[in-house]
This record gives C-alpha cells, structure tokens and sequence, in this order.
C-alpha cells in the first residue's frame, strides 16, 4: 500500500520534524517501509499555470499548432505544441524556459522551422497521472503565471508498505490511522476527521434496506441526489494516482478517496436499480456480473447485495455492472458496510478474485467506522460539488457488535515482560496517543481498547505490551541476559549419535554427506529403473513427480550419485534423513530417522567395497556403542536390492538396518561398470540398541604367548561359528584372536588365525596353550575345519 | 720375524683391504675368536718356560689389544661409511607436488546448525529431535492458530492423505517442548531451554531463493521472568557468535499468531556492513529471523499458566544463514547432491 505523507499531514502537524527519520521510525515501530521512498514532484520546477491566447495551425505539419500563451509575463510566449486538445481560452500547465522535467531543462527550441520558448505539458509529463492524451486542462480559477506547485500538492514523499505487515492491523488501511501512529511517533495530536453532521437528515426517509444475514454486520446506507462534479479535483486525483489508483470519475474517485483515506470500502449504487437493499445468500449457485464485466460462479456460501431477489453486489468484494452509476444517474445510494471477515476472505478464495475492498474487510474491519465513512463522504461531496442533495436520512442496521476490551495489568507485569523500566507516564502518553483509555491507580493500569483496534487485534494483556514497547523502541531496549537458575541439560541421545556417525563417516571415511527430498521423485527414479514405490502421498501435490512420500532413502541417493558419477572414481555419500512407512493404526505416519550410505567405485570389485561398508558400520557401533554387529541373510524388499550378500545388520536382537549390493538392473543404469554398495540403518532403532560400558583392563606384567594356526575353511562355513568354537574353549587367557593372513585358490578358502595369550597372574606355560590350542582343533574339525597341509 | 710381528702385519694389511662389516667380522673371529690365532697363541705358552711365558704373554696380549682397537676402529669407520652412504643415497623429495586433500565433507547446513547448536548448549539450551510428519494440532491449534485462520492461508503447507501434514515451520515442536519440560519447570523450577533444528516444507515453486524444503531451528525459554530484554540478548549473542563477529541487530513488529508481541528480526547486511548494497536490497538490513514473547495462549495450550511464566521463541531460517554464511547464491545447490559444490565444506571449525 503507497502512503502519501501530504494526506498523512491533513491529519498530523508534523512541521518541523525530519520526514524520512519519522517513516524510518514508522517503520521500525509500526509496518515494514520498503526502501524506495519516492520524493514525488522534486523533479519538476518552472512549471506555471498559462493561458492559450491564439491557436494557428501549423504549415509544415498537419499535428503542430503555433500557440501565443499568457504565462503572467508581460508578454505573451510563442509556443509550438502537437497535442490534439489546444483550444483558445483555455488554461494549462506551461514549462517555462529554463523549467525542469526529470532530467530535462526546457530550452528554446526550434520545431519544423519555428522555435518553441517553453512546452505545455500534459499531466504524465510532469507525474501527477498517466493521461498523456492531452496537454493538462485546468479549471481551477487562478492568475497566470501561477507556479503549478503553489497550486497543487505535486510535491509529496510516498512511501510503500508491505501488505503483509498490515495483516493485524485492519486500523491502518487507512491513511488516518496511519496518521494516528505519526501523532503517537511524533508525540502530536492526531486531528480528529472532519465530517458532515448526518444528524440533519433524521426527518428525512428511510432507505428500504434489511440485513437477512448474520454474515453483514453493520449496513449503513445514505441516498444523494443532484450531484454535478464529474472530474475529481486536482489534488484528490493527485493523492490517488500517487497511492497507485487511476482516476475514473468525481464519484467512484471520491469512494476511492475515501477507502484510502478510513480504510472503509464504500460504493455507490444507482438508487433507480436499489430500491429494495437486502444483504443475504442465495440457495443456488448462479452465475453474476461483476462491474469488470467478468462473469463469476456465485455459490449458495457467499454473501450478495441485493435489490430485493435480485443481486447487485458480490458484498465486500465487488459491484455488479447493471446497478452501476451511469451518465444518467441522477440519485445514488451510498453504501458503508461491514462483514464478516473469514466469510469475505473465504469467498475471495473461491472467486480468485481479491479487489482492494476484500483485501481490508479481511482484516476484520472496525463496524463502528461505516456511519463516520460516510459523514465524511458527506463533508467532502459538498465540498467540491456544493449543490448536491441528501434526499435519504442515515439507514443503518447494526447487527453485529464487538465486545468493549478492558484490560487491566499491574506494572510489575509491563516490568517483568519488557525488562527493562518504563515509567508510567510513558505508558500512559503511549496508549492514549494510540486511542486507548487509561485509567492508572496504584501501579494498576485499567484499558480500554479503541474499538478500531479490538476487532480482533489488541485482546490480551500481552497485546498491550506490544503497544509499550514498539512506541518505545527496540533500539532504545537495553539488552540483557536472564537470571534463570542454572541445571545441567542433557542432548537427546538420537540428536548426539547423529553427530557422531557423522563425524566418522566424514572424518575417517571421507564420505560426503548429502541432502534429498523427503518425496520421491519418479521421473529421476525411472531413469535408474526403481519404480516408486506405493506408500502414503501429498495430498496436494503441484507436481505429480513428487507426490509419493519415500520409503527409504536409497533410491533418491541412488539418484544423485548417478548425477555424481563424472565427480570421481570412487566415492561415498551419506544422509540422514526421515522416511514414512504407511500408517499406523491411528493414521497417522509411521516415520523413521535413517541414515542412508551408499558407496561407488569404479576401481575396486564389489567383495572389497562392500566390506568396507561392512566394517563403516561395524566401526560406528563399536565407536558410540562399544557393541559388536551381527548380520542375519535377508530377503529382498526394495527393487534395488541385489538378492545375494542382502543381510539384516543387527545389535544384539535389534535389527537396526540392512547392507546390500545394489541391483544389477540399477547399478548398470547409474554406471556399466562400477562396484555400488548400500546401507540403510534407522538411527532411532540404532541408539535403542544395547550400548555397553568401557571395561578397563590393567595390562600384563607377564609375557604374551602368541599361537597361529592356518586353518582351512570348507565352503558355506562362515567366521562365526569359527570363533564360536575357541570364545567357547579359550578360557581366561585368550585374549584377543585376529586374521594375519588369508590365502585362496579356486578349491580352498584358508586363513590363518593369530591367537594371543596372556595372564595377569603368572608366566603362561606352553602345555597350558597347546592344551587349549588342542581342545580349539578337535572343536573346529567337527564343523569341517582342519589346519591347512596337516 | 717372530711369529707376533708376522700376525700384527697380516691383521693390519687386511683390515686396511677390508670394507664391510661382515668381513671384519670374519677377521675379528680368525684372530680373536675362541679358534682364533692370537688365542692359538696364548693357548700355546703353557709349553713355555716361565720365563719365555712371561715375555711372550706381554707380546701376544700388546697384539691382542692391537687387534682389538684396530678392529674397533675399523668398525666405527665402516659404520660411519655406511650411515654417509645411506644420507647421500636418499633422493631428494619434491615436496612442492600438490598434496593430497581428499577428504569427506559435510553438509553445509550440519555446519551451520552445530555451530548455532554448540553455542546455544553453552548457555544451557537442549537440543531436541522432531519428526517432520506432524498433526493439524501441532503445526496450527497449539500454536494460537484456529482453523480458518488467516494464517494458515499464508503457510502454503503440503498436506498427507491420512490428513497430517508436513511441518512448515519448527514451532510446530512447541507445544511438545513445553509439554515435555512444563512438569520440571513448574515443580522444580528449572527453566526451560530447547532448541530444535529440523525440516521444513512449503508448498510453493522453487527458483534461487525458494525451496519448498528447508531447515529451520526453533529455541525457547521460559521461567519466571523472561523478557523482551532477553530475548535480544540472545539473539544478538548467537548471532555474532555464528557470523564471528559483533553483529547489529533490530526489532521490528512482526506478526506471528504464536508470539505476542511478535518480532522480525534484522541483522546488519554481512555484504556491506549497513552501508546499504545490492545485497540488501540497498537497506543496510536483512531480515532473518520472526521471534517473540510466546503467545499466553500458546503457554496455555502447552500446560504452562501464563500469569507466571514468560518465555521467548524463535524461528532461525538455518538455510538463510548457510547462504549467508558461505555465499551460496542458489538455495537449490543444497538439496541438488552435487559434490562439485557441496563438497566442499568440509569442517568450518
């Protein structure tokens, strides 16, 4: 919304403060200002009011008119002019040489062999509207030579202010009560309006009107006749091209005005078409044409005026073509009204159609302000067309009535809220600029909420706050810690192993951690063959790519390190992100925190890249759990899963994940050749798991027995129920086992195993080992283990 | 030439040909050594007359010595040669080759929300976890928004068959934090200090500033006297501490249905200091992050009376600050998986 500080000032003394520190103040204190302020008409000087004394056409040009001016000097000015309006007697705005336009310094100037000592402008050349049909027309009865801005308020600073921020704040669609934020920031007296006094016309009739629906809150309705004026005054038209309307006629002009002036929406009926006003729904959709001569679908929720059963206006939003004013129009029907908010927000919604009327009956708009719109109407209609006639007295039905607010509040509770002292004088002089009423006793604060801000904007004792402080400034807060008793704070233990596991994956793995989106995208998935798979869905999805809510991550990580596989050879990348598996039996999602790691490489086999996932994993638990994994087969659930070497990771019981080869059908869609290995582990499940303590053990003071044994392992015989065997029999001593080495051929798989032994009480003796060593054996040969070449 | 004369010319003229180890070694034995033939010597002056023994013993022990420091001597010099060989055979490394960086990297967002995390955890704040599924309850009625609120046509939120949705804003966490801390607070006394980083989404189209998916962290305090006052304390801290400088900020009304009073927080521009640059839209200000004093309803709904406890809440935009922080133009780089530009945020400690 544009402001113009001139129509702010009708309301406020603000003489002799610095404007722009004030708008900067506004816009600290009230509603965000956008940076561009405009400093409207400072562009233009020299301009003057001159009369056309003589008109000749031209004789080089069929468009040119050779004109004799009087701009009030002594003698009269030789002008060469194209526009198509130049007429004897006429009146208009005249550049003088040396006058200034923008960038421009009029100069005389020859035009088709005869010079031109000055220009006569047309109203878009100098800014004050967009009409450039004409050179300017002026009625208004003044001398010659007038400057043009002594006449008019061309000269103005406007400034923008984000709708957004006036969401809350109905009273400030207006300029008055932005006015009244000047006065409270300024620390002056907001004028109060000027108005007619509609108590005149109380002998007059009644307009027939009846509210037939509680949506209408208040209807006030005022029948006037005999109106002249059909072009709207300079300035008033100034005003509104400078707040961004255009001007239409003195009528619609003037409903405009008032709009930007009380934030009201007001409109103006042919009363030939409104005899009969009645406010209410119709049961059936029909179709309605509005003033822009669109056809809209009405349907049986949104409000309509009417002229008994027939609709002439879509209430709050906008009036219908056939009870428009029209040339002949000779008694009109003024309308100020006032609905429900939600109803006109709700029906602005379904007609897609928001006019600057809807835009503030949305706002909850303050009912006690549409009898004032129009007494204002009033004074301002007979001030520039003095022979109109009200030929109604005021009609005004007042159905729905906002609760008076009182709020009351110690100052321990202004003190505890803001922090900082603020004294009660301040307090007071705040919201009494602002409108409320306040009542101190004792500290004890009493308020009475202006009824322009208790629609729905100031209802709590918190709001009143508000008030205070933004008066006050921000800037002028002095800033403070709390003194809050200290406790020692405890991170949730899923957040901390997240941090963990990623710690090792970047740090010791040099693995890259990656984002994606929680949906899945199907366009990117087809592309690598992984079908989306069936799950929960966006129920108002935009675009069908993303519509399905992912079960697992891998498929999207699959899909980025094919966007990745020009990056590196080999590479890894992680996420922990959130996934949905269905519903539970409430509805509501089953969702899991997952950590997803996928590993590419175009230099090593598939063996050696997955057990370096393998042991990625094995790492972490053993690092933040101190607890070893366990990996049961699983079968295929996802189609990336490769069916063989898909296991089931596990701690202790709890299975917190999985590890597998992806699919052939896939991985040869991300590269033809590459190794790509995947993990998916839940971190939730991952942190439930059983965590073990550090146990300490003291070191020996006796020498360590070291004892290889080469073994050869049939095939389907797995390292588990290997060291099963000598966990089982090795008793105190064996301390640690691991693989020195491992030798293949095509027919035997060997390793050979280093046991070390060790007691922290004695020197161990070599019988004692080889009898443990013996029992080892004898165990392993029972599952088909025997040492290598015995 | 008596045998001794013989023996001492025969050691010095080999050991003078020796050059490795191993063959002094071989020397030393053939004279030194049990069967050596100095030792044959001294062995054979038990047929010696007394006299005769006594001469010949001093001879043969003054060639034992000899040999002995002569053999030493040869040894230290031949180790000597063989550590010089080992310097001069060492080539020199070109140690101005490019070294080899490869290293893991993390998201740019875990950078920036563990820095806003470690300083809020100095000052005694939790760190919560919450899911990005949430109800109508949590993401709107807890927070002060009633249906058909005006609100909740500003949020663009993306809606789940079942009904749920997805959270657009971390406040949605709010009412949980306050339920989950309310008892502890109000019995014991023990303020209450979360934050809580996560998702969130908005349905709307996505260009270089939008994306419909974003991360946000949420904080809250509330005791018995929490006040506006401290709310830009906070603020201001956390935020030079991030930026690792002393950040200006400013309050602005800001409307938000879960706050009262609710502000838009500012920052002075990072670009150009507050001078004013394309930046910051020539203002001299950015706007970063909705905060305020959490709405009497808000405390309400959550189990906390309002006549006693105030408290603080604010909604820091994590993905604004990344792009702040490290000059990221196009918010879409973020979520693209691209290693050519994310990997390359390694560790920013």
């Amino acid at each position: 919304m544009f402001l113009s500080m001139n129509w702010i000032e009708d309301f406020v003394d603000l003489s002799g403060l610095d404007k722009l520190e004030l708008i900067r103040k506004f816009s600290l204190s009230t509603a965000e200002v956008e940076n561009d302020i405009l400093h409207k008409g400072s562009d233009v000087s020299g301009i003057v009011v001159a009369e056309i004394k003589s008109v000749e056409n031209h004789p080089e040009s069929k468009k040119l008119h050779l004109l004799k001016v009087d701009a009030g000097e002594k003698e009269l000015t030789d002008v060469v002019c194209g526009a198509p309006n130049v007429r004897v007697g006429m009146k208009t705005a005249f550049a003088k040489v040396g006058a200034k336009i923008g960038d421009i310094t009029i100069s005389p100037r020859p035009l088709a062999g005869y010079v031109s000592n000055g220009m006569c402008c047309s109203e878009a050349e100098i800014g004050i509207s967009d009409d450039n049909s004409g050179i300017m027309e002026i009625f208004d009865d003044v001398a010659n030579g007038t400057d043009l801005k002594e006449l008019y308020q061309i000269e103005d600073i406007v400034f923008e202010v984000d709708n957004k921020s006036l969401t809350n704040r109905p009273d400030l669609w207006g300029h008055y009560g932005i006015a009244r934020e000047f006065a409270a920031l300024a620390g002056r007296e907001l004028k109060p309006l000027e108005v007619d006094d509609l108590k005149a016309y109380d002998n007059l009739a009644k307009v027939d009107m009846k509210i037939e629906d509680s949506l209408c809150q208040r209807y006030s309705c005022l029948q006037v006749e005999n109106i002249n004026r059909s072009i709207s005054p300079v300035n008033m038209r100034i005003r509104l091209y400078y707040c961004g309307m255009r001007a239409i006629n003195f009528l619609a002009d003037l409903t405009n005005y008032l709009m930007l002036e009380m934030g009201q929406p007001m409109h103006a009926f042919d009363s030939r078409k409104v005899e009969k006003i009645r406010i209410k729904r119709f049961d059936k959709p029909f179709v309605f044409r509005t003033l822009d001569g669109v056809d809209r679908s009405i349907d049986e929720n949104t409000l309509m005026i009417c002229n008994g059963d027939t609709p002439v206006a879509i209430a709050g939003i906008m009036g219908g073509l056939d009870s428009e004013i029209v040339d002949d129009t000779t008694t009109l029907t003024l309308e100020s009204a006032t609905f429900n908010a939600v109803s006109i927000r709700k029906s602005t919604v379904r007609l897609a159609h928001r006019t600057d009327a809807s835009m503030r009956y949305e706002k909850c708009l303050d009912p006690e302000m549409a009898d004032t719109a129009i007494a204002r109407f009033l004074y301002l209609l007979k001030k520039y067309d003095k022979d109109i006639k009200v030929v109604s007295s005021l009609t005004d039905e007042y159905a729905f009535h906002y609760e008076t607010i009182t709020l009351d509040f110690d100052k321990s509770f202004v003190d505890r809220y803001t922090g900082i002292e603020i004294d009660n004088d301040t307090i007071v002089n705040t919201l009494t600029s602002l409108g409320f009423k306040v009542s101190l006793e004792d500290d004890r604060f009493s308020v009475v909420v202006p009824s322009w801000r208790a629609t729905k904007d100031v209802t709590l004792k918190a709001d009143i706050i508000e008030e205070i402080t933004r008066i006050y400034g921000y800037d002028n807060f002095d800033v403070n810690t709390t003194r809050s008793p200290l406790y020692p704070v405890r991170v949730e233990a899923v957040k901390s192993n997240e941090d963990k596991i990623k710690d090792i994956l970047v740090k010791k793995y040099n693995l890259h951690e990656l984002h994606s989106y929680v949906w899945a995208y199907s366009d990117e998935q087809k592309a690598i063959n992984i079908p989306v798979e069936s799950n929960i869905k966006l129920a108002n999805a935009t675009n069908p790519n993303i519509e399905t809510i992912r079960k697992s991550i891998i498929p999207t990580q699959l899909c980025q390190v094919k966007s990745n596989t020009s990056y590196s050879t080999d590479f890894g990348v992680f996420e922990i992100g959130r996934v949905v598996n269905g519903v539970d039996k409430n509805n509501l999602c089953n969702e899991n925190k997952m950590l997803a790691v996928t590993l590419f490489s175009k230099t090593k086999d598939i063996k050696t890249l997955y057990f370096e996932l393998r042991d990625m994993l094995s790492v972490i638990t053993n690092d933040i759990k101190h607890n070893t994994l366990s990996f049961k087969k699983a079968e295929p659930t996802h189609s990336y899963e490769h069916p063989v070497n898909l296991n089931t990771v596990l701690i202790g019981d709890t299975e917190i994940g999985k590890i597998g080869i992806v699919h052939p059908v896939v991985s040869k869609k991300i590269d033809k050749k590459a190794s790509i290995v995947f993990a998916e582990i839940d971190v939730e499940k991952f942190t439930q798991a059983q965590s073990n303590a550090i146990v300490y053990e003291e070191p020996s003071k006796f020498p360590t027995m070291d004892y290889d044994l080469s073994l050869e392992i049939p095939n389907g015989v797995f390292f588990e129920s290997l060291s099963k065997c000598w966990n089982e029999l090795g008793g105190k001593i064996l301390k640690s086992t691991k693989i020195v080495d491992t030798y293949d051929t095509d027919t035997v798989h060997s390793i050979t195993v280093r046991f070390e032994f060790s007691s922290n009480e004695r020197t161990l003796s070599s019988s004692e080992v080889q009898e443990i060593i013996d029992s080892i054996l004898s165990k392993l040969e029972t599952i088909g283990v025997k040492l290598r070449n015995a | 030439m008596d045998k001794t004369a013989i023996l001492k010319e025969e050691i010095t003229q080999k050991l003078s040909q020796t050059e490795s180890l191993a063959e002094l070694e071989e020397i030393r034995v053939a004279y030194l050594g049990k069967k050596g033939s100095i030792t044959a010597l001294l062995k054979g002056m038990k047929d010696l007359s007394a006299e005769e023994r006594k001469t010949f013993g001093a001879e043969v022990n003054k060639l034992k010595n000899y040999a002995a420091e002569k053999i030493e001597e040869k040894t230290e010099e031949l180790k000597n040669k063989e550590i010089e060989r080992e310097i001069s055979s060492m080539p020199q490394f070109d140690v101005t080759t490019p070294a080899d960086l490869s290293r893991g990297s993390y998201h740019p967002i875990t950078l920036v929300q563990r820095q806003c995390e470690t300083i809020f955890k100095s000052m005694g704040f939790t760190v919560e976890d919450y899911p990005e599924v949430v109800t109508d309850y949590e993401c709107f009625e807890s927070l002060n928004i009633p249906k058909h609120h005006p609100a909740r046509d500003m949020q663009d939120t993306y809606y789940l068959e079942n009904g749920q949705l997805l959270k657009s804003q971390t406040s949605a966490a709010q009412n949980a934090i306050l339920k989950k801390y309310g008892k502890n607070l109000i019995e014991n006394g023990v303020p209450i200090k979360a934050i809580f980083p996560g998702r969130c989404f908005r349905n709307e189209a996505t260009d270089a500033c939008h994306e419909n998916t974003f991360f946000q962290m949420e904080g809250v305090m509330v005791d018995k006297d929490i006040s506006i006052s401290n709310l830009i304390f906070f603020m201001k801290t956390m935020l030079s501490e991030v930026f690792r400088k002393d950040i200006k900020v400013r309050l602005r009304p800001g409307f938000f249905p879960f706050v009262e009073p609710g502000f838009e927080l500012d920052i002075s521009c990072l670009i150009c200091g507050g001078e004013g640059c394309p930046s910051c839209k020539h203002s001299g200000w950015l706007e970063l992050c909705p905060c305020g004093m959490i709405h009497p309803n808000v405390l309400k709904e959550g189990g906390i009376d309002p006549e006693k406890y105030t408290g603080f809440a604010f909604g820091l935009g994590l993905t604004r600050l990344a792009m702040m922080k490290y000059g990221i133009k196009d918010i879409r780089d973020l979520n693209s998986g691209n290693l050519k530009s994310l990997s390359q945020f390694t560790d920013d400690e």
